[in-house]
């Protein structure tokens, strides 16, 4: 089953759109903007699977065997420290706009900035 | 230390703003001090690989010493040092002007914003430099997570604004690693050159089309090309004015850099390239009309001017889609002008601003008598967003007229035509108002009065002014001695 990983990080990234798009609350965006890079980082990590092979630990690998493509984990290692930072300017976002306006409800702060 | 120019020019910003939160606690002099010699050694760096690379060709530069495809490497052509150089000096600038703005701010606040300028700075020089792909979006999320934190400075419209900013910049930025993902499952590197050679057999595979759809998406986004622009008027219109100043005059033009890098150095400018330029054209041509026409309905100053940049992305996708020798050199030469160009206006309606705090058009009455160097910095600028010569804006829409004449994109040249006339239309409403219209004689007298803002943001507004009319008198030496360099056929 290669596929069922790719069909998951699909599913994520749609999920995420979804909630971007159509949820008013906050948080809730944050949440969609996270899953969408959950998503492309399972993506990510996919393309360098390979059916049976160990981590790429050198030193570690038996003789032989067969390892899975490094780079991709690098990539992925970096992309989540940078949806980390994403994740927690977001959410600081977030808290200073409920402190000012109250609510988390983007509807209601557009209103109120009006 | 030469040899490591091109490490430098990226390292020195981004090593000098973790040092800034702490030094402004101590003096917010120092801080600003700190910050001015970050950039002018930035610039300074910046200029002499400009000028290396002219006269010796390409500068490949390992970091770490590991050579490509293992380690990333920096590669300075005349297009990517010529950015650098276009970028540290509007940096240089901003930072010189942001001073007076700062004046009143909390010691931690002007740490913080100094840091998060240079992390900017740095972010894009590190775009405009590297020849790695992923080492890209590195460089993207650097810049635009500090960008995000400035623009949140403006106050409360300001943080919706960012929040918004944030989370569409972020997917934009999402749909490009998702697109570097399909290219490396491709090919299995990462390194641009590396790249476009082992991309050739494969150009016309599903996955190279779907990575040049979600690049062309991503960075849609960045420069707000048309359909995609929804994030920018509220972002420059209440980001702090020197924020806006900046990323309106270079972020949205590096973003359009890493379209033409990837479109036409890496992917060759064929196959799945060429429906992605159409789509940018069209979408440019739409942008251009649009824009205007949205420009001239606003009353803000700052609204309008914002609009006015996605009008002019669109230029530039126009001359980039067109894929001729004219329409590129076009498209290069309207970024320099509009990063002059707004940058300068965008100086002067924070400087009227931050002194006399209008923003509203309608009021600009009498305003050339007020600040009389500050809106003749206006006129030189709205001279040449009009496109009269001999600014720098002529040169770059007739390269751009003749470059749709010569691929017969008919519809193009009206286009550029008619939104010369909407542009004149909106820039002469506030010509008008500041020196045409005059006060009843008691509103005269409070108006009128030694009001022209200080010299540190006077002088590089200025400078922008005056590069206004020397760009567009040197038009032909810039074109013949940099952009020719910055073709996709001139470097190979």
């Amino acid at each position: 089953m290669f596929e069922a990983p790719l069909l998951a990080a699909a599913g994520l990234i749609i999920i995420g759109l979804f909630a971007v798009l159509f949820k008013t609350n906050l948080i809730k965006i944050a949440i969609g903007v996270t899953l969408i890079e959950s998503g492309v980082n399972l993506f990510l990590i996919t393309t360098g699977y390979r059916k049976g092979a160990v981590a790429p630990i050198y030193t570690l690998a038996p003789e032989g065997q067969q390892m899975v493509l490094p780079t991709p984990q690098a990539l992925t290692l970096t992309a989540i420290v940078i949806g980390f930072a994403t994740t927690a300017l977001l959410l600081s976002l977030a808290v200073a706009l409920y402190k000012h306006h109250g609510t988390l409800d983007a509807r209601k702060i557009r209103r109120l900035r009006g | 230390m030469t040899e490591h120019t091109p490490a430098l020019i990226v390292l020195v910003p981004l090593v000098s703003a973790l040092l800034l939160p702490i030094l402004a606690l101590v003096s917010k002099v120092l801080a600003r001090g700190w910050t001015l010699v970050a950039l002018l050694g930035t610039h300074a760096g910046s200029v002499s690989t400009l000028i290396y690379v002219l006269a010796n060709g390409r500068w490949h530069y390992y970091l770490g010493g590991w050579a490509p495809p293992w380690g990333i490497e920096y590669v300075l052509d005349p297009l990517g040092a010529g950015m650098a150089t276009l970028v540290s000096f509007l940096a240089l600038l901003v930072a010189f002007y942001s001073g007076p703005y700062l004046k009143d701010a909390a010691p931690l606040k002007t740490g913080s914003f100094y840091a998060l300028f240079l992390l900017v700075t740095a972010g894009l020089l590190g775009m405009v430099v590297t020849g790695d792909v992923f080492n890209l979006f590195v460089f993207l999320e650097i810049s635009a997570l500090a960008t995000y934190g400035l623009v949140a400075m403006g106050g409360h419209r300001a943080t919706v604004a960012a929040f918004r900013y944030l989370i569409v910049g972020t997917i934009g930025a999402t749909f490009y690693l998702l697109g570097i993902g399909y290219l490396y499952a491709v090919t299995g590197t990462l390194n641009m050159a590396d790249l476009a050679e082992r991309i050739m057999p494969l150009l016309n595979s599903q996955a190279v089309v779907v990575a040049v759809a979600l690049i062309l998406a991503g960075f849609g986004i960045k420069m707000a090309l048309f359909p995609l622009h929804g994030w920018l008027p509220d972002t420059y219109a209440y980001a702090p004015a020197p924020v806006t100043t900046f990323i309106s005059a270079v972020m949205g033009k590096v973003a359009i850099y890493v379209l033409y890098r990837v479109f036409y150095f890496i992917l060759g400018g064929t196959g799945p390239v060429l429906p992605a330029l159409t789509v940018l054209g069209w979408a440019g041509a739409v942008g251009i009309l649009a824009g205007s026409l949205m420009a001239i309905a606003q009353r803000d100053f700052w609204r309008m001017l914002a609009y006015s940049s996605i009008a002019q992305m669109g230029y530039i996708a126009v001359g980039l889609s067109l894929g001729n020798m004219m329409g590129i050199t076009g498209a290069l030469l309207h970024i320099l002008n509009h990063a002059v160009v707004k940058g300068g206006l965008f100086m002067v309606a924070g400087g009227v601003f931050w002194r006399t705090g209008i923003r509203d058009i309608p009021s600009f009455i009498q305003m050339s008598r007020r600040m009389p160097m500050s809106m003749a910095v206006f006129v030189a600028a709205a001279l040449s967003m009009i496109g009269i010569p001999p600014t720098v804006g002529f040169f770059s829409k007739w390269y751009l007229v003749l470059a749709s004449i010569e691929a017969s994109a008919w519809p193009f040249v009206i286009v550029i035509v008619v939104s010369s006339l909407l542009n004149a239309v909106y820039f002469f409403r506030i010509i008008e108002n500041s020196y045409l219209r005059f006060r009843t004689a008691e509103e005269d007298e409070v108006a009128v009065g030694g009001t022209e803002l200080p010299a540190t943001m006077l002088v590089p507004m200025v400078v922008l002014g005056v590069a206004v009319f020397m760009l567009g008198v040197l038009s032909g030496e810039v074109v013949t001695n940099i952009i020719s360099f910055a073709l996709p056929w001139g470097t190979q």
